[in-house]
């Protein structure tokens, strides 16, 4: 960096550039908000649905699995689970309810968090909402 | 040291160093469990290692740049901190309320500690990286409210310099950004989007802000290079880092239900996102190779050289590994991801850190400018060990996840996940004995810290110009 670049030109390209960039910022996530109604299924938003996300966060369930590709990598993804199980909220239910509370000799279980049907039934709405959500395509496959 | 009140930056330091002891451990415990699926089950479940194991990184990390910015501003502004006591009272609430945290996290399950805590009211608990109770998150703003304004008064009745403005900049940008952290709609897809609002905007955003600042004050320091041009290089590389990473965010905005647009948006923004990193190593070497004089304290320049490789190659080169959205398509949420996110954080912000105190801490305990020749060899080694294990875990995680994506997503027959996870544990096995040499890497690390002997001073002939 020769003399003919200043300090000065370096500072305005700091101040202008970010000031830019984060306005842009700004006005696409405006625009990303109005469109989200054709992509987020937010028609199928139920109070059920609320309390499934509420069990889902209360439960850490983060911690372990991803969901749309975010979270933990120790345990299956979950936005499509609902396909994955032959888009049956039965087979969710009958997953989460079968735990062993001791967990399986020398393998990774899911913990037994003894939900209530009012909570487990909510999981599975919650979970059919997800892979109903238009992600562009993802995960590649059935498999997550 | 110039100013009586850089000393609080010390019990800061030492609170960073055992909070990331805890913070190894739990992932060596994680580690473990990959592989041994039932290790320290049903009472650690692995949920609670992991919520233990980043919110710690996050943590140790704030105590680092608060004492850093404790140790850097009175010297920058020529001025005493306003308010030391403040400074005393804030750590002591942030490190209780963080130990409390952490002690909730493993003595009680999960949603025990989110209905305890009131998470009904105002629920803001359970997501990535977010996962401190409500009253945890509001303690936070007040610790960071009370820092800014100690800081703040300080940097108004001082010197004001471009090091510091860009330091208070990174601050209140992380706290500003935090905020989005109680935003919790019910709608899931808006959910998402905005906790990027916190998660990326912090790392990719205003932490390289600190990050910058640190650098270039501790570049200063060691190469005795005027002020100006290392001023100008700050600026630059901070213009780079928001003007790539603001609009990067859209990398994360690919499969979560967010217009196509992102797509491209997304890749092109975030293709450019090592520059910053590529220029920050270009930075310290520039000012290492034009040092006017001899550091004593050798091993803080290691640390700043470091910083500037490793950022590049683990938020830089391992970042823009999986970037483009044809190639995330196949990649997001794999273990590519873990590899990437662990040598960014240790590059980008762990050393960064590890580099203000290996500068700092010979003057808080009240030496000239360095420790003894024999203390850094050690912490050399510490240096060494920690950072090839670091490349070794990037590398065994790298592994694991392109098979894991073959296996699991791009082959034609895919394979469910366990069955895959199965099949690659002896990158997990790998992982985990390189992260034990990064355990011993920072217990040599910590060991130096008590290495005595003569400390090492400017030879009179070095003390002026090298050249």
């Amino acid at each position: 960096m020769n003399e003919t670049f200043t300090k000065s030109m370096a500072r305005n390209i700091f101040f202008g550039g970010s000031l830019f960039f984060f306005l842009l910022l700004v006005g696409l996530s405006a625009d990303t908000v109005q469109r989200l109604p054709e992509r987020d299924n937010r028609e199928n938003l139920t109070p059920q649905v609320v309390l499934g996300k509420k069990v889902w966060e209360d439960n850490n369930c983060i911690g372990c699995h991803t969901l749309l590709g975010e979270g933990a990598y120790f345990a299956p993804e979950l936005g499509n689970v609902y396909v994955r199980y032959g888009n049956s909220k039965e087979a969710i239910k009958g997953f989460i309810k079968s735990r062993p509370v001791d967990g399986i000799p020398g393998r990774r279980s899911m913990p037994q968090f003894n939900m209530s049907e009012e909570e487990l039934e909510a999981v599975a709405e919650f979970l059919k909402y997800m892979s109903e959500i238009d992600t562009n395509g993802w995960p590649p496959n059935v498999q997550g | 040291m110039k100013y009586q009140s850089q000393m609080v930056a010390k019990p800061y330091f030492i609170a960073a160093i055992g909070l990331f002891v805890g913070q190894i451990l739990f992932g060596v415990i994680m580690g473990m469990q990959y592989v041994v699926g039932d290790f320290l089950f049903p009472e650690i479940p692995f949920n609670v290692a992991r919520m233990v194991h980043t919110n710690l990184l996050i943590v140790w990390l704030l105590f680092g740049f608060m004492g850093s910015t404790y140790y850097m501003v009175p010297e920058e502004s020529q001025t005493e901190l306003y308010s030391p006591k403040l400074a005393m009272l804030l750590f002591w609430v942030f490190l209780v309320a963080g130990a409390l945290t952490i002690i909730g996290y493993l003595a009680v399950p999960y949603a025990t500690l989110a209905h305890m805590t009131g998470n009904e009211l105002l629920p803001t608990m359970g997501r990535e990286f977010l996962e401190q109770p409500t009253i945890t998150k509001i303690g936070i703003v007040l610790v960071a409210l009370g820092f800014l304004f100690n800081i703040g008064m300080t940097l108004l009745r001082g010197r004001k310099t471009v090091i510091t403005m860009v330091l208070f900049l990174g601050l209140v940008g992380l706290a500003v950004f935090f905020l989005f952290s109680f935003y919790n709609p019910e709608n899931p897809v808006l959910d998402k989007m905005f906790w990027w609002w916190v998660v990326h905007l912090w790392v990719e955003g205003v932490w390289e802000l600190i990050l910058g600042a640190i650098l270039a004050f501790t570049l200063i320091k060691v190469t005795g290079v005027d002020r100006e041009v290392i001023e100008k290089w700050l600026y630059v590389i901070i213009a780079m880092a928001l003007i790539t990473g603001l609009l990067g965010t859209g990398h994360h905005y690919f499969f979560i239900g967010l217009p196509e647009y992102w797509l491209w948006i997304g890749s092109v923004f975030s293709a450019m996102e090592p520059v910053p990193f590529f220029m920050m190593t270009l930075f310290a070497f520039n000012m290492v190779n034009k040092r006017r004089r001899q550091h004593p304290n050798r091993v803080a320049v290691l640390w700043a050289l470091g910083t500037g490789v490793m950022a590049f190659l683990g938020a830089g080169v391992w970042g823009f590994l999986h970037t483009l959205a044809p190639v995330n398509y196949y990649t997001h949420g794999s273990q590519i991801t873990a590899a990437h996110g662990h040598m960014a954080f240790y590059g980008a912000y762990v050393m960064i850190v590890l580099t203000m105190i290996s500068y700092a801490m010979p003057m808080l305990n009240g030496r000239e400018a360095a420790n003894s020749i024999k203390s850094q060899v050690t912490e050399m080694w510490g240096f060494w060990l920690m950072t090839v294990s670091m490349v070794f875990i990037t590398l065994f995680l790298t592994g694991a996840g392109i098979l894991q994506v073959y296996l699991q997503r791009f082959s034609d027959a895919p394979l469910p996940f366990m069955i895959v996870q199965d099949k690659i544990e002896l990158f997990y096995w790998l992982r985990e004995a390189a992260g034990l040499v990064f355990l011993l890497g920072l217990i040599v690390y910590i060991i130096s810290f008590f290495v005595k002997g003569e400390e090492a001073r400017l030879k009179p002939a070095e003390q002026t110009v090298i050249e």
